[in-house]
């Protein structure tokens, strides 16, 4: 199951739709940069929502993703983390460290225009 | 639901089959949705580990009838691998023998109930855990 990568402006739009194999994620994890780097994007966005767990294994390539973009001097959100997925997350003790989290795509876009501005 | 259902593991696309069976049987056996995501995490772990460690090897999902009318899920994961030296160390939070983040069982331990595991190296690592409906 491929992720879409959405260009919008400076921003990439990273939903995924379904359950992802870990292959799935490196998948993602290597898109991303590339696609980074082709656009010379400023931000991407990974919506979570339609994840049915966020693993040791996602977590740590949600951390690689947003630690490689931040080498491109971009920004990553993760939005959508789904109630049940950040309880189980907790318990499982896994974290997304210092990556910005936001409620929704909307919540993720307007958190990037801010630290854009903020730079500017 | 059927009373057991075993998936084998093999690849990275059994460790989502067999979370997504253990979520439908988490389901039929009544758990709320915050539960299911627990065990179908503590799946997603313990699967994962029989591909990265041992290539191969099986999980199964039984259903249990507990006294008192309590129903519960049972977890069984179970591989033919390189076993666990260790096992002690490899609950320990933090340990890790591949560099990454660990067996992650310290986590599998916190979501679920009951944690069971029986390791000999050379011969493979059985892991038992069982989530009970409050």
């Amino acid at each position: 199951m491929q992720v879409p990568i959405l260009k919008q402006g400076h921003v990439l739009i990273a939903t995924i739709q379904a359950a992802l194999t870990d292959a799935d994620l490196l998948e993602l994890r290597s898109g991303l940069v590339q696609q980074v780097v082709r656009y010379r994007s400023s931000g991407v966005i990974v919506d979570v929502t339609a994840m049915d767990v966020m693993d040791s294994f996602a977590s740590r390539t949600l951390l690689e993703i947003s630690r490689m973009i931040r080498l491109r001097g971009a920004d990553t959100v993760i939005v959508g983390i789904q109630p049940e997925v950040a309880f189980a997350m907790v318990q499982l003790g896994v974290t997304l460290e210092d990556i910005p989290t936001a409620l929704d795509l909307e919540e993720g876009l307007a958190y990037l225009q801010q630290t854009s501005r903020s730079i500017n | 639901m059927a009373e057991e259902v075993q998936i084998l593991v093999t690849c990275d696309k059994d460790v989502v089959t067999a979370r997504q069976q253990g979520r439908t049987a988490a389901r039929a056996v009544g758990f709320p949705e915050s539960e299911a995501t627990l065990v179908a995490t503590a799946i997603s772990e313990l699967a994962r580990n029989i591909v990265s460690y041992a290539q191969r090897g099986t999980v199964t999902v039984a259903r249990l009838n507990g006294h008192k009318g309590t129903a519960g899920l049972k977890i069984v994961a179970s591989d033919a691998g390189p076993g666990i030296a260790d096992v002690a160390q490899a609950l320990r939070d933090g340990y890790s023998s591949s560099g990454g983040l660990g067996l992650g069982l310290p986590g599998v331990r916190r979501l679920m109930d009951e944690f069971d595991i029986a390791s000999v190296p050379g011969r493979g690592t059985t892991v038992t855990v069982t989530k009970w409906l409050k």
